[in-house]
């Protein structure tokens, strides 16, 4: 009999749920047997279901000016519990690190006199703010929430493709992707025990209320947002009704007397924590860009003097620089004396002497991407680019050493995806998040999977099309065993329902008339 | 610690209600006219559409009006919020910015219902407008019978109700106002108490057929009736109280006031005095709805910043 996967051929990479064609991986088996036996229309009926879904409930995003439902792919992704122990680790190790290469660099940048980072990088950083220097954070947290993009390379191991320090965003799809599979494909998660996901709201609360000003006893949090019209409008939502507090807008908020304070309908309420979602340039016009009418004028005042928390920190792209991450393993030694768990991808630095020339001279071998990029703009991939775009590159990384830096191109597994009515292979990529309280920096069990939906394509983001996955924790062992049977004794009384009249006819002794 | 709520999602709540209440109301109007109109094809159908925009506080210049060009302009326009369809996109867009105080289930009602109008819209070209039509009512009815089991008795609840009650005080004003004022191509009674889904509560209460002026009393005065004016400005009245301000309210005066003269009317009183009485009415309902404004919604639109030295703009 055929089926979805018969045709599925492997591509040149690792591949999540084959190890060669015909053969499964473990922990896919019963996924494999739940799907295998479903015609291609009737997955196809369902992934325009859980389309219509989306649209329904407004998981929408914008594509080429138009609203799209949000693109779920149908196959999960899965990690076991070993592959999972990994990557929490690492992931949880890394943000220790950065934050410590923050609260350094905003103090006494005893990393940059041991030279273990150069000076230069520091300085020339667009995002490093003079602004934040001496902002003690209460719990030594600048990163409240860390979004950390992890490549599963050709041998199968996970490696770091780039930090997200700022205002890493995708959290909300991870919650709704889990809600859309388990509504329209209720039989997969029969066999596996998946760790759920709906802990983050909880944990993303608890961390905010930590980090607000000392002395605060019951803390108000809002989260900030640009507005509906911000691509991750829908999750800023999410996260405030998840958590049950306020979603402001710039306008909403108003300072005085270096306190940060809402205008609501029964006068003006102050506010402790500011979970902001939008960019350090558009947060202040009195401090950065003065045209930013989405903003709230004074309130970097008012961190600084210690009356409100803001959340990720300002000043945070010093760390999520893509130079910056070529020196990141390092650091995890210098701060932590530790070995890093989860390796970079190969990089070079063009602003180092010598490294510039050794780019330039196999830039057609190479991935070239921006510093500062986000959302994959501006990304060159050397092999697969034509003369003319890698000629362009090249005169832009050498205009501008320190914008620019060069990596080995890896080729990111692959997972079946559902294109058009067959299984084919689309590369993917995963990006945990973590949230920082102060005691302990706790990861999200799995992450956003992202899939470059067109064949062959390596960039996942969904500004450029890409599509996305659940994506399953393995709980260690078989599935839990159902709760401990209530000891022995009488059954707890139940009341009895009551009943009136049930309209039916009551029957009618016939035969008296006659 | 959510006891307090932003004024712009205030705002925002009170227009979600109103818009929603609009369509509602706009579908029914609708639907009352046109199955008038075609069980009397000898109507004027020029006259009885110029009605309708007069209701609806539209202009139908100066052409003839037919049927077609009410339902474009009235039900379809999604630029114009007294039409049905612009009416639900603005209350949709509403719900949207103050989406963590909506509940989840009523964004997803007006989401859906804003998505599935066009499919409605096309078909409506086919069949006619009554399936259109229905989905509007049903589905506000939706969005309302949701707030009522899914939103807190808080404030924000009282900010939807709110709204709602101002706008139901508005529409049946609209309604009667047409027949008072403008009897030259007016609605006829009946129509007026289906247009209100008032025919079947009305045929209980004075057992009949509703062809006479008693209809302006029931739709006014009665005390039972949820869309009778009386019962709305209670309603909208007993929201202002429990939000909390104080005695002098300029919210609350107007409405309050209306509220008192409508208890103690008696039918001759208001049939004499109907025309003037409609004319406190809507305006109690606009001072109203601006004291309202300024007194829960004092944020100011985004600010703008001019830099020193920099040129004006």
């Amino acid at each position: 009999m055929a089926d979805i996967f018969d045709a599925y051929a492997l591509a040149d990479a690792w591949d999540e749920m084959f190890v060669r064609p015909g053969e499964v991986r473990t922990a896919y088996e019963p996924v494999l047997a739940a799907l295998q036996p479903i015609e291609p229309t009737e997955l196809r009926f369902r992934a325009d279901q859980m389309a219509r879904a989306f649209t329904d409930r407004g998981v929408t995003y914008a594509f080429a000016g138009e609203e799209r439902p949000w693109p779920l792919d149908l196959v999960p992704r899965i990690l076991d519990a070993l592959e999972w122990d990994l990557i929490q680790r690492g992931v949880a190790q890394r943000v220790r690190a950065l934050e410590a290469y923050l609260a350094d660099a905003y103090g006494p940048c005893r990393a940059f006199e041991d030279g273990v980072v150069p000076w230069r990088l520091l300085l020339s950083s667009p995002h490093f703010h003079r602004a934040a220097q001496g902002i003690e954070p209460p719990g030594g947290v600048r990163i409240h929430v860390a979004g950390i993009d992890l490549v599963r390379d050709e041998a199968g191991d996970f490696r770091v493709l780039e930090d997200n320090v700022r205002v890493p965003s995708g959290v909300s799809y991870v919650i709704e992707n889990r809600r859309a599979m388990t509504r329209v494909f209720p039989s997969l998660f029969a066999e596996q025990h998946v760790v759920p996901v709906d802990g983050y709201a909880q944990r993303l609360l608890a961390a905010l209320r930590a980090a607000a000003p000392a002395g605060v006893v019951d803390p108000r949090v809002v989260v900030l947002t640009p507005g509906p019209s911000n691509a991750a409008y829908f999750e800023h939502a999410l996260l405030a009704r998840l958590m049950g507090v306020q979603l402001v807008e710039g306008h909403d908020l108003v300072c005085r007397k270096n306190r940060v304070w809402m205008r609501t309908t029964r006068g003006e309420v102050p506010v402790h924590v500011v979970y902001r979602r939008l960019d350090d340039d558009f947060l202040d016009p009195l401090h950065f860009r003065s045209d930013s009418v989405i903003g709230c004028p004074g309130i970097l005042s008012a961190a600084q003097s210690g009356t409100v928390t803001l959340a990720n920190a300002v000043g945070n792209g010093i760390a999520d620089d893509k130079l910056l991450y070529t020196y990141v393993p390092d650091l995890i030694q210098y701060y932590l004396s530790e070995e890093p768990i989860l390796p970079n991808v190969e990089s070079f630095r063009p602003d180092e002497p010598g490294q510039l020339d050794a780019v330039l001279d196999q830039i057609d071998q190479l991935v070239i991407k921006p510093v500062d990029g986000a959302g994959g703009q501006g990304i060159v991939i050397g092999p697969k680019a034509d003369r003319e775009t890698l000629e362009r590159c090249r005169e832009a990384v050498a205009a501008d050493p320190r914008g620019w830096i060069a990596q080995r191109p890896v080729a990111l597994s692959t997972s079946p995806t559902l294109a058009g009515e067959r299984m084919a292979p689309r590369h993917i990529d995963l990006r945990p998040f973590a949230v920082n309280d102060g005691n302990e920096v706790w990861v999200l069990p799995g992450g956003l999977t992202r899939v470059a939906l067109q064949e062959g394509n390596l960039i996942v983001n969904s500004s450029q099309g890409g599509g996305s996955k659940d994506t399953w924790v393995l709980a260690e062992g078989p599935a839990e065993t159902p709760s401990p049977v209530p000891p022995a004794g009488a059954p707890p009384e139940v009341a009895p329902r009551q009943h009136g009249p049930d309209g039916n006819l009551t029957l009618v002794q016939e035969g008296a008339q006659q | 610690m959510n006891d307090v709520i932003l004024s712009r999602i205030a705002e925002a709540l009170t227009w979600t209600g109103r818009y929603v209440e609009r369509a509602d109301a706009t579908s029914r109007i609708l639907d009352a006219y046109l199955h008038r109109l075609l069980e009397d094809p000898w109507r004027d159908e020029d006259a009885a559409c110029r009605s309708l925009y007069a209701i609806l506080g539209c202009d139908a210049g100066g052409q003839p009006v037919d049927m077609q060009q009410v339902l474009d302009q009235l039900a379809f326009d999604a630029r114009s919020t007294c039409a049905i369809e612009g009416a639900l996109g603005a209350a949709r867009l509403n719900a949207r910015s103050a989406r963590e105080a909506v509940s989840s289930e009523m964004w997803e009602c007006l989401n859906s219902t804003w998505h599935a109008l066009a499919d409605q819209r096309l078909a409506a070209r086919r069949t006619g407008p009554y399936a259109y039509l229905e989905l509007v009512r049903r589905r506000s009815a939706l969005f309302f019978g949701l707030a009522d089991s899914t939103m807190s008795r808080d404030d924000s609840w009282r900010f939807v109700v709110l709204g709602r009650s101002l706008e139901r005080v508005d529409m049946t004003v609209r309604l009667l106002s047409v027949r008072v004022l403008d009897a030259a191509h007016a609605p006829d009674w009946p129509t007026l108490l289906s247009a209100s889904g008032a025919d079947e509560a009305y045929a209980r209460i004075y057992s009949g057929f509703g062809d006479t002026p008693r209809v302006a009393e029931f739709l006014l005065l009665d005390r039972d009736f949820p869309r009778s004016a009386l019962h709305a400005l209670t309603t909208a009245e007993e929201c202002l109280a429990a939000l909390g301000r104080p005695r002098q309210d300029p919210a609350r005066r107007p409405i309050g006031r209306l509220r008192t003269r409508l208890e103690y009317l008696d039918s001759q009183a208001m049939e004499d005095q109907l025309p003037v009485l409609l004319q406190d009415l809507q305006a109690a309902c606009m001072a109203s709805a601006e004291a309202v404004a300024e007194k829960f919604f004092p944020y100011q639109g985004p600010v703008e910043w001019a830099q020193e030295g920099s040129r004006a703009v």
